[in-house]
C-alpha cells in the first residue's frame, strides 16, 4: 500500500483501491466459514474512536477487527464533552500513550483525520470526518459494485438525494473516477455543491433521465433537518421529485440495480418494496462493508509490512 | 526586542530617502535632533553625533496599520499593547489604531481614555478605534461625541457586522457631525450561515461548510449606498472579493470620502491553499480565489483600494490547535506585512516602490486623518529603515506578537525592515 493511512479516496492509487476490493473478496470468503477468525492481526491493538454517533460503521469496523484477531477498544465521545475541557489533542495523545498501532476514528469536522497525523504516530482510519469523506464506505461500495457488474470502469453509476451534506457522497466521486466510472448527481439543486461538476461530474436534476442513463443508483438519505434550514419544502415534495419509488422504477423498462449506505429513511428517500426488491443490493453492502474493512486493516497494519519483532 | 534611546543628535548617512508625501526619491540623510527631524538633505559630519550608515537602505515614513487586535483589556494572553508594539516595531510599523472588540469591548469614554493613557506608555502611537454601538451589540450608537474627545479616531464594530440596515444609516448619519470614519465589518450574516471558508472547488473537495463572495460584497455595496446617501465618511475593512472591488470601483465617484484597505494574506493566499485545513489561514473574510485575489492586486495598482491594513489577530496555540471548525478566526500581521507585500507588489506585479510605501503610509494616515508630512522639520521622528531586496525566509523568530498563529511561517520574502525609529527610540530588526 502506497500510503500508511486511508484519510479519504481523493487522488488515491488505483493500484491499492483494486487491491483492496481483491483482499475483500478473500476475506468474504472467511465469513462464510463456520469459524470466521483468522489470526491475521493478533497482538495489534486498535482504538474505535467515535466522536459522533454511529451504530453500523463501528459495529462493522469492530466485528472486521474481530475476525482479524486484533484486540479493540472502543471510546466514544460526544464533542460537546471534549468542548467543556479536554481538547482533542489531548484526547488522541492520551490514547495513543496507551500504545496503540491504529486509530478508527469518526468525527464531525472535515480534516480532523488529518489533523490527527500531526498528533499521533498510529495508522489512521477514517471513518467519517464531516460533510469531508468517508473512504471506507465508498471502498464498499465499489465492491458490491464490482462485485455485482465484474467490472468498474465504464460503469454508469448515480447518486441520488443529499449530495452537499454527504461523506459518502464526496468519497464514492474521488472512488468512481479513480476506477473509470462515470458519475451524475442528482437531487434538489439546493443540496448539490454549487461547484459539483468542478469535480469533474455530471449534475442532473432530472431523476427519470437518470435512471434511463445508470446501471446504478447510489441512494442517500435525506435528513428531516434540511426541512427546517430552508433548503427543502417537504418530503412530499421530493418523494415527488426524487423518490425511489417503485412505481417510478417499474416506468422505466430497464433493471437498475440499487444501492444505499444506511440507515434508510423507507418511504422518504425509497420505498420498501424497492428496498427488499432483487435488485437492491443494500444487505450485500453490509457483508461487504465486514469484508472489506478487514482487507483495509489487513493491508494497513499487517499484510507483507509487518516487521519481525527484535 | 532591544529599543534603544536614541542620542542627542542622530544622523542617518547615505540613505535613499523615499518621500511618499511629496513623491521623490533622493540620495541622503537625514538628522534628528531630541527626536525631531532637524534637516533632511546632505548633512555634514558633526562630532559628538551618533551616525547610523543607511548606504543601500531606503528611509521613508514609518508604517501605519488602520486595523490591528491588541487584546487589551481582557485577553492579555493574547496580546497587551507593550507586546503588541514591539510586534508592530518589528515591521516597521509607528503607528497603529486598534479595534474595540477587547473585554470589555471600546464602547464608552472611560475604555478610550484607559487606553490613551496606556498607549503613552508604550514605544509606538497607538490610537483606539471605538465601538460603533453598545457592546458591540449592533443596536444603540455609542457616544461617539465624548469618545473622540478622548482620543477615538473612527469607529467599527469590529468583527461583528452593523446587521440593521437602519442603524448603520443612523450611525453614518450622525458620524458626519464629527466627519470621522465609519469601518464596518462587511458580512451578511444571514448569506453567511455556517460558512467556514470561501466558496469553491476546495472548499466542495474539502468537505467544510463554505459561503459565497457575496456574503461581504452585498454588504459593502448596502454600506456604498448609505454613504452616498449620507455623505458619511466610509472606511471599508479588508475588502476580499473582485465584486466588491467593482462596487467600489463604481461607487466611490460618487463620495469622495469613502476609502477602502486590504489585507497582506488576502493579496497572498488563495483558497487553495486551505487545502491542508490550517487553522491559521481562518481567516474572515475567508481566503478568497484565484481570480479574486488578482483583482485585489489590480485594485490595489490602480487606486481603488487605497491602503494595506494588517488585521492583526492574536490568538493562542491552544485556540488555534483545536479543529477548523472551532478554532478562532484570525492571524498576526504585523511582522510579515512588508514582507509579503513587497514580494507580491513590487516584485511580483511590478509596483513601483514609492507606490507600495505610500499603501502603508500616507495613504492610512491621510483616511484617518493624521499628519502626514512627517519629514517636515520639527515633527518627531516617525521612520522606518528597509531594504527592499534583501530575501529572507519568515520564521517564528521574527515573531514578537504574544500569538504565533501565522500562516507565513516558512515563507521566503524579498523586502525587509531593518530598523525602526518612533519616540525618540530605535530599535533593529536583522
Amino acid at each position: 500500500m502506497k500510503n500508511i493511512h486511508l484519510l479519504g479516496l481523493k487522488n488515491y492509487p488505483r493500484e491499492d483501491i483494486q487491491t483492496i476490493i481483491d483482499t475483500g473478496y478473500r476475506f468474504k470468503e472467511v465469513l462464510e466459514r463456520p469459524i470466521k477468525k483468522v489470526p491475521s492481526l493478533q497482538g495489534k491493538t486498535i482504538v474505535n474512536l467515535f466522536f459522533e454517533n454511529s451504530t453500523r460503521t463501528r459495529i462493522s469496523f469492530e466485528l472486521a477487527q474481530k475476525r482479524l484477531s486484533a484486540d479493540t477498544v472502543n471510546f466514544s465521545a460526544s464533542t460537546s464533552s471534549l468542548k467543556k475541557g479536554e481538547t482533542f489533542k489531548d484526547t488522541v495523545q492520551n490514547i495513543e500513550a496507551m500504545k496503540i498501532d491504529a486509530v478508527v476514528m469518526r468525527h464531525p469536522t472535515p480534516g480532523s483525520p488529518l489533523h490527527l497525523t500531526k498528533y499521533i504516530d498510529a495508522i489512521i482510519i477514517n471513518a467519517g470526518d464531516g460533510t469531508h469523506e468517508h473512504p471506507t464506505q465508498a471502498i464498499l461500495d465499489m465492491m458490491s459494485l464490482h462485485e455485482k457488474f465484474g467490472y468498474l470502469k465504464g460503469l454508469k453509476v448515480a447518486i441520488v438525494g443529499d449530495i452537499s451534506h454527504s461523506r459518502v457522497a464526496l468519497s464514492n466521486i474521488y472512488g468512481l473516477q479513480i476506477m473509470g466510472a462515470e458519475v451524475t448527481l442528482c437531487g434538489p439543486s439546493t443540496l448539490i455543491p454549487t461547484h459539483a461538476e468542478d469535480l469533474g461530474v455530471k449534475v442532473n436534476y432530472n431523476l427519470d433521465e437518470v435512471i434511463e442513463w445508470a446501471d446504478a443508483i447510489n441512494v442517500l438519505r435525506i435528513q428531516r433537518e434540511r426541512m427546517q434550514g430552508g433548503l427543502l419544502p417537504s418530503i412530499r415534495e421530493y418523494r415527488t421529485l426524487f423518490g425511489i419509488t417503485n412505481e417510478r422504477l417499474e416506468s422505466h423498462k430497464k433493471e437498475v440495480v440499487i444501492l444505499h449506505p444506511g440507515p434508510m429513511n423507507r418511504g422518504v428517500e425509497i420505498d420498501s418494496a424497492v428496498a427488499d426488491s432483487d435488485q437492491a443490493i443494500i444487505l450485500d453492502q453490509v457483508l461487504n462493508g465486514v469484508a472489506s474493512r478487514m482487507a483495509i486493516l489487513y493491508l494497513l497494519l499487517g499484510g507483507k509490512q509487518e516487521k519481525e519483532p527484535k | 526586542m532591544k529599543i534603544s534611546k536614541l542620542k542627542k543628535n542622530t544622523i542617518l548617512k547615505n540613505g535613499t530617502i523615499i518621500d511618499p508625501l511629496k513623491n521623490f526619491e533622493k540620495k541622503g540623510d537625514i538628522h534628528i535632533q531630541n527626536g525631531l527631524i532637524k534637516a533632511v538633505g546632505k548633512i555634514s559630519p558633526h562630532k559628538s553625533v551618533n551616525t547610523i550608515d543607511c548606504k543601500g537602505l531606503i528611509i521613508t515614513h514609518g508604517f501605519c496599520d488602520l486595523h490591528a487586535h491588541f487584546r487589551e483589556p481582557g485577553r492579555e494572553d493574547k496580546e497587551d499593547l507593550n507586546t503588541g508594539s514591539e510586534s508592530a516595531l518589528a515591521g516597521g510599523f509607528t503607528t497603529v489604531c486598534t479595534m474595540p472588540n477587547s473585554e470589555p469591548p471600546v464602547d464608552s469614554p472611560e475604555v478610550i481614555r484607559y487606553l490613551v493613557e496606556r498607549s503613552n506608555e508604550c514605544p509606538i502611537y497607538i490610537h483606539p478605534i471605538g465601538a460603533i454601538t453598545k457592546g458591540q451589540k449592533g443596536s444603540e450608537l455609542t457616544e461617539m461625541g465624548a469618545m473622540i474627545s478622548e482620543g477615538a479616531v473612527a469607529f467599527s464594530d469590529d468583527g461583528l457586522p452593523v446587521s440593521d440596515s437602519g442603524v448603520m444609516l443612523n450611525a453614518l448619519e450622525y458620524s458626519t457631525m464629527f466627519d470621522i470614519p465609519i469601518i464596518n465589518h462587511a458580512e451578511d450574516d444571514c448569506l453567511k450561515r455556517d460558512g467556514l471558508m470561501h466558496l469553491g472547488k476546495t472548499s466542495t473537495e474539502l468537505g467544510l461548510a463554505a459561503s459565497p463572495d457575496l456574503v461581504e460584497s452585498n454588504m459593502v455595496f448596502r454600506d456604498l449606498e448609505l454613504s452616498i446617501f449620507t455623505g458619511a465618511r466610509l472606511h471599508i475593512p479588508h475588502v476580499s472579493t473582485a465584486k466588491s472591488v467593482d462596487h467600489i470601483k463604481t461607487l466611490k465617484k460618487k463620495n469622495n470620502k469613502i476609502s477602502a484597505e486590504v489585507t497582506p494574506h488576502h493579496l497572498y493566499f488563495i483558497d487553495e491553499d486551505l487545502s491542508s485545513y490550517d487553522t491559521n489561514l481562518k481567516v474572515a473574510p475567508p481566503i478568497r480565489s484565484k481570480d479574486d485575489r488578482s483583482a485585489l492586486i489590480k485594485a490595489v495598482k490602480t487606486g481603488v483600494i487605497n491602503c494595506v491594513a494588517t488585521d492583526h489577530a492574536p490568538h493562542t496555540i491552544e485556540e488555534k490547535e483545536g479543529t477548523f471548525d472551532i478554532a478562532p478566526c484570525g492571524m498576526i500581521g504585523l511582522e510579515s506585512c512588508y514582507g509579503a507585500v513587497n514580494t507580491i507588489l513590487h516584485h511580483q506585479n511590478k509596483m513601483d516602490l514609492l507606490s507600495v510605501i505610500k499603501l502603508l503610509t500616507v495613504n492610512p494616515r491621510k483616511i484617518i486623518g493624521f499628519n502626514e508630512d512627517l519629514f517636515k522639520v520639527g515633527t518627531p521622528a516617525e521612520l522606518v529603515i528597509i531594504d527592499p531586496n534583501q530575501e529572507w525566509e519568515f520564521s517564528k523568530g521574527n515573531i514578537f506578537s504574544k500569538s504565533k498563529n501565522s500562516p507565513f511561517v516558512g515563507k521566503k520574502f524579498k523586502g525587509k525592515v531593518h530598523s525602526t525609529i518612533v519616540k525618540n527610540h530605535m530599535s533593529f530588526h536583522k
